[in-house]
């Protein structure tokens, strides 16, 4: 083996290449393509791979000579020279198959050769027949060609004759189609006829025609004319009628009056159905107007005088039909009844118009036009009805029914909308609707108001019985406190609680009322103006706002007209509002705003006013009743103080052994006022007090220095000095202001009814001059008012501050200036 | 300015009567009454001396009693009367008399102030307005511009018209009038017009202002709940003869116009207490003062309703270049009434205030701890109503 291949070097570098060539081509040839040695790729890279391409044989050999043992090559060197035996076989089949294939193709073209010439004869004699036949065909149709002229000659008389023959049975024919009033029949006729007629009227046969022609289609206009003019005939008659007429060539503009005439006369009967059912507004002369209008055949031979008695005894049947039952009538009969005539005016005058050879651009334009005027006139009195009607919708207990009238009244005239797109009327609708829902809520808003003043009359009622009753028992000398304490509680804070909830309640209804006008199913809520301006301007601004503005304007009131002589407003009513205005303040109008752009999603485009500034209204408010509230108990306080110093004669006084009627009834009024402020408002901050106040003595006018302040004022060498002490203690305490604004808390509202008591007691101490006893007797009433009254007030010093100013102005107003001991005043105080 | 700041002067004894010497024109004067139990009382006449800012005063003895009501007579300046209290045996009278100042407390005064003050003069009583008969005084009144022979005293309820002799020595009633009603009736205070010959006065009594004929001592209409309270003082516009302004102890000064008393043309509510006096300025009557037991004065410019009521409408720029800044404000606002000023160099209850008769830019306010203070219009002001 080593020898061969040594040998044959050449031989044996060939034949691997060429029996890869043919392994590979006969795997093609017998599509076995997946049955070759899947795991070798031909194009391994492998030098060593007998089947690679890069085969390298001198390189497999030194391989296998190294790597294999003798007897392995001596296996590889049969098994290789086995394989190249088998492949030169398969050469040898392969190239005899493919002889024998060569051979029978020469026999096949050696046959198609012979066959082609035989072919090229016949078609030459094809051709020949074929010219042959041309010249025959030419010949013929030269002999035929007079004949054909003549035949169509004829045939083109023939029609000539028979459309003369329909000339001159024109008449007649027209004459029967009147008779039969196969109108339609008889237009089309003449129309066909009419433009021959026109061209050959020079000849005298033909202007007879057509003169019968035009009377008697004068007549049938006439006649139809007439069907037109009498109202009885059907629409699709009129409509009929109106078509023909324009085919006629009857004045377009003429027509639409006539039609639409016709159309107003069914209208009105509507409308002035309508109008009998708006009671008693219409006044005589209309209501004469109305049945003189009337075009039905009753009231027609009615005279007016007649007429007019029947107008009045009509409506008042039918005074009370609802809204909703109002314009459900005036939608089905005239809305409806306008849509038709709309839609069939547009079908013959305007459609057709544009179809037929009637167009032209006058005619569409002016049949438009009078639609409009003529939509817009009889829209503009049913509007008028409609908005009467309206008006007299005052009561606002049931909004549902005319918020569903009213979407019905727009929806309806949606269908106007459909039919005539540059309508005003919609528009005209909608303001409608608009102006209707701002009465609306303008009548909410006085329900409101007046349901507002009614609950207030309530409450007074209310304040007034259990007061009576209360002031009955004071007078009759018992402690007003425990009375008033039993009686109050149960009215103020359930009272005010009532009347805030029963006030929110009210509102809320209203809202929920009001909201039926920006419900998703009604139609115009999706309008620009119920989105938008409806909510804010008009709900929330002129509803709500208004509304929370007329509480506190209301309030103010109470505080201005009952200001002079403070009766009317009972003062308990004062403090009951101010709470309500300054709840209002803190909770309930951010709450109701908020409820309310809830309810309505306003977006607020415009500006709005803001919840601060109702608060701010409603605090002033709050502020300026609570103000007066002290100012009205201050002055009843007030008054009792001032009489019993006016009136006593101070001078001739006995020595005091009491304290005071009208003190005790002071320090009860003022404990009664302590607990009815004490039911609304909280106790307020005071300032720290010793623990031992009621037994405090007033420091200013007491023992020792009491009598280094009169002394000092008394001394002529030292003139200067009168008031030294009280202006010094005048000058270290803070200016008090009398009727100075309060704070809401108890405290404060007691400590302003306190200072307006005792500051006039102070100034009528002034007026007066006292005796001996006179002045005592101040002493023991105010060290008994310092006994009490420190427990109301924010700062004790206020009380003891004006009670040594009364006392100090007394002794200075004291002929005998002579003051009690204080335990002696100290007794008779605790003695009651 | 220095110029604005208000001098003060106070008084040994509480005070409550105050009033401009009418009769004098050129020096600032003003008279005060005091009022005490014990010691002798005074009237203070107070000078002021408007270049060097400084105050001159004489006193002279009352001894009749403390003073409740002090008025000068427009043509005298001698002459003055007051209504004073005096006790007799536990009892307490008001009266009223004429007095006659002593000619010569200028000179000596001036000369040596100490002396003076240990040895007052005493007034000398001219003549008693005696209404024992009509009970207690409560103001008396000149006529407005008159030669100093008719006078008006208030008594309880009774209006006495006197006339006094030539030398003042003798009063004697020519006519009287009462007020009818329920219950004790009393006047609080009143005023004589200026307006109509000086034939009408106005009083006060509880909440009403009756408005008299002096020719036939009735009444020709009465503004019944003037004010809700007590009404404590009245003046008459003195250059619009239909205007009248009121006050009283619900803290508010009212303006009516006499022809419509329904309503008020104009109320002020800047006080915190009774309002006791309230006083037109002669000249400019826009101006108005109220004194207040809540211890403030308050000067109101009432443009909208005095007698120049456009005012003059002045070039701020102008004003504001050589005036004081601060006041700018205002000037911007010509025509608005408002409150000028308020002066609170009191401690106690202002009872009195009053213009000065001879400088209209000038009044004083009396409280009751006896501090007299002198104020002027603030400056700004001033100008622009001037010029």
């Amino acid at each position: 083996m080593d020898a061969i291949e040594a040998d044959d070097p050449a031989a044996s570098s060939e034949d691997p290449a060429r029996r890869r060539r043919v392994h590979g081509m006969l795997k093609l040839y017998y599509g076995l393509n997946e049955e070759g040695k899947a795991g070798e790729t031909p194009e391994s890279l492998d030098p060593c791979d007998i089947n690679g391409p890069h085969f390298d044989p001198e390189h497999y050999l030194n391989k296998l000579r190294r790597e294999c043992t003798l007897s392995e090559l001596m296996d590889q060197e049969t098994c290789m020279v086995k394989q190249i035996r088998s492949l030169d076989s398969d050469m040898q089949t392969l190239v005899y198959e493919n002889y024998n294939k060569f051979i029978s193709a020469t026999d096949t073209i050696r046959k198609m050769k012979n066959d082609f010439k035989k072919m090229e004869d016949e078609m030459d004699c094809l051709s020949a027949n074929m010219a042959a036949i041309t010249d025959f065909s030419a010949c013929i149709s030269g002999t035929l060609e007079d004949q054909h002229a003549q035949i169509t000659k004829l045939s083109g008389v023939h029609t000539l004759l028979r459309k003369l023959q329909f000339l001159f049975e024109l008449p007649a024919r027209l004459n029967k189609c009147l008779e039969l009033q196969a109108y339609a029949q008889a237009v089309s006729s003449h129309r066909r006829a009419r433009c021959v007629l026109k061209q050959y009227s020079h000849l005298p046969s033909f202007k007879g025609i057509q003169d019968d022609c035009l009377t008697i289609m004068e007549k049938l206009a006439q006649e139809l004319r007439l069907k037109f003019r009498d109202g009885g005939s059907s629409a699709k008659d009129l409509s009929e009628c109106v078509e023909l007429l324009l085919q006629l060539d009857e004045p377009a503009e003429e027509l639409c009056e006539k039609y639409l005439n016709h159309a107003r006369s069914r209208l009105e009967v509507d409308l002035q159905g309508l109008e009998a059912e708006i009671r008693p507004s219409p006044t005589a002369s209309a209501a004469k107007d109305a049945a003189v209008r009337r075009p039905s055949p009753n009231s027609a031979a009615v005279s007016p005088a007649d007429a007019v008695p029947k107008m009045r005894s009509l409506p008042s049947p039918t005074v009370n039909t609802d809204i909703l039952e109002f314009i459900d009538r005036g939608c089905n009969e005239f809305v409806s009844s306008l849509c038709l005539v709309i839609a069939s005016y547009q079908q013959l005058f305007i459609n057709h118009a544009q179809t037929g050879e009637l167009a032209s651009k006058n005619i569409h334009q002016m049949a438009n036009s009078k639609l409009h005027t003529f939509v817009d006139d009889l829209a503009v009195r049913y509007f008028s009805l409609v908005e009467r009607r309206i008006q007299e919708e005052k009561g606002v207990a049931d909004n549902s029914l005319l918020v569903r009238a009213l979407d019905r009244f727009h929806r309806r005239l949606q269908a106007v909308a459909k039919l005539m797109p540059g309508s005003s009327v919609p528009n005209q609708g909608t303001e409608i609707v608009i102006r209707a829902a701002n009465e609306r809520v303008k009548q909410y808003l006085a329900a409101l108001q007046s349901f507002y003043m009614d609950s207030l009359t309530d409450v007074r009622q209310a304040l007034a019985t259990p007061r009576l009753s209360m002031a009955g028992q004071g007078v009759g000398g018992h402690l007003g406190g425990p009375a008033s304490s039993r009686d109050a509680p149960s009215s103020l804070p359930e009272l005010l609680s009532s009347l805030s909830a029963s006030i929110l309640n009210q509102i809320k209804s209203v809202l929920a009322s009001v909201h039926l006008f920006t419900a998703k199913d009604i139609t115009f809520s999706n309008k620009p103006y119920f989105k938008g301006e409806f909510c804010c301007q008009g709900v929330r601004e002129s509803l709500v706002v208004s509304f929370i503005k007329f509480v506190c304007q209301s309030s103010r009131q109470f505080c201005e007209s009952a200001g002079d002589k403070g009766g009317s407003t009972p003062p308990s009513l004062l403090l009951l509002l101010s709470r309500l205005c300054l709840d209002y303040e803190t909770s309930t109008i951010s709450y109701i705003l908020t409820l309310t752009d809830e309810q309505f999603l306003a977006q607020h485009h415009s500006p709005v006013t803001a919840v601060t500034a109702l608060c701010a209204e409603a605090r002033e408010a709050a502020q300026k009743l609570l103000n007066h509230y002290v100012k009205v108990q201050g002055l009843i306080i007030s008054q009792m103080l001032r009489k019993s110093v006016e009136t006593r004669d101070w001078v001739n006084t006995i020595e005091p052994r009491n304290v005071r009627a009208v003190m005790k009834r002071v320090v009860e009024d003022t404990t009664s006022i302590d607990v009815q402020v004490g039911l609304l408002y909280e106790e307020g901050v005071r300032k720290a007090h010793s623990s031992d106040s009621s037994k405090r003595t007033f420091s200013v006018y007491s023992s020792s220095r009491q009598q280094a302040r009169y002394a000092a004022s008394y001394t002529p060498s030292a003139p200067m000095d009168t008031n030294l002490l009280s202006n010094i203690h005048k000058l270290f305490s803070e200016r008090i202001d009398i009727f100075s604004s309060v704070e809401f808390n108890k405290v404060s509202v007691m400590t302003g009814i306190i200072k307006i008591s005792l500051k006039t007691f102070l100034e009528c101490v002034r007026l007066r001059t006292f005796g001996r006893y006179g002045l005592q007797q101040i002493q023991v009433d105010c060290h008994y008012l310092q006994m009490y009254l420190w427990r109301f007030v924010s700062d004790e010093n206020l009380v003891h501050f004006l009670l040594d100013e009364i006392v100090g102005s007394s002794a200075h107003r004291c002929l005998d200036p002579a003051p009690m001991e204080q335990s002696v005043i100290e007794v008779i105080c605790e003695r009651g | 300015m220095e110029d604005d700041a208000p001098v003060i002067y106070g008084l040994e004894f509480q005070a409550r009567a105050l009033t401009a010497q009418t009769a004098e024109t050129d020096a600032i004067r003003f008279l005060v009454g005091t009022q005490s139990l014990k010691f002798d009382n005074q009237i203070h006449i107070i000078d002021f001396d408007d270049e060097n800012n400084i105050i001159n005063k004489n006193v002279l003895l009352h001894q009749a009693g403390e003073i409740w009501h002090i008025g000068a007579s427009p043509a005298d300046k001698e002459v003055v009367t007051t209504c004073y209290n005096k006790t007799n045996d536990s009892r307490v009278v008001s009266c009223a008399a004429v007095w006659r100042m002593p000619s010569n407390w200028e000179i000596g005064n001036h000369e040596s102030p100490d002396d003076s003050a240990h040895n007052p003069q005493t007034l000398e009583l001219l003549c008693h307005l005696d209404n024992s008969a009509h009970g207690n005084a409560a103001c008396v009144l000149w006529e407005p511009m008159g030669d100093g022979k008719r006078v008006i005293s208030l008594a309880d309820s009774h209006v006495l018209l006197w006339d006094l002799s030539e030398s003042s020595r003798q009063a004697t009633i020519s006519s009287t009038a009462t007020l009818e009603g329920k219950g004790q009736l009393k006047f609080t205070s009143g005023k004589w017009s200026p307006h109509h010959n000086c034939s009408q006065l106005a009083t006060a009594s509880d909440t009403a202002i009756r408005v008299w004929d002096l020719r036939t001592m009735s009444q020709i209409y009465c503004i019944e709940n003037a004010h809700g309270q007590l009404v404590r003082d009245l003046d008459f516009n003195p250059n619009r003869q239909y205007y009248l302004a009121s006050c009283g102890d619900d803290c508010k000064v009212k303006f009516w116009d006499v022809r419509n008393i329904q309503e008020p043309i104009k109320t002020l509510e800047e006080h915190s207490h009774w309002v006791w006096s309230v006083r037109y300025n002669h000249s400019h009557d826009q101006l108005v003062l109220t004194a207040s037991s809540d211890s403030r004065l308050i000067l109101s410019n009432m443009v909208s309703i005095s007698s120049e009521p456009f005012g003059h409408l002045v070039d701020d720029e102008e004003l504001s270049e050589g005036e004081d800044n601060h006041q700018e404000e205002k000037s911007k606002e010509p025509l608005k009434d408002s409150v000028v000023s308020t002066y609170e160099e009191h401690e106690d209850s202002v009872y009195a205030a009053e213009w000065s008769s001879a400088d209209p830019w000038l009044f004083a306010s009396l409280s009751y701890d006896g501090r007299l203070v002198i104020n002027r219009v603030p400056r700004a002001l001033k100008y622009r109503i001037l010029l």
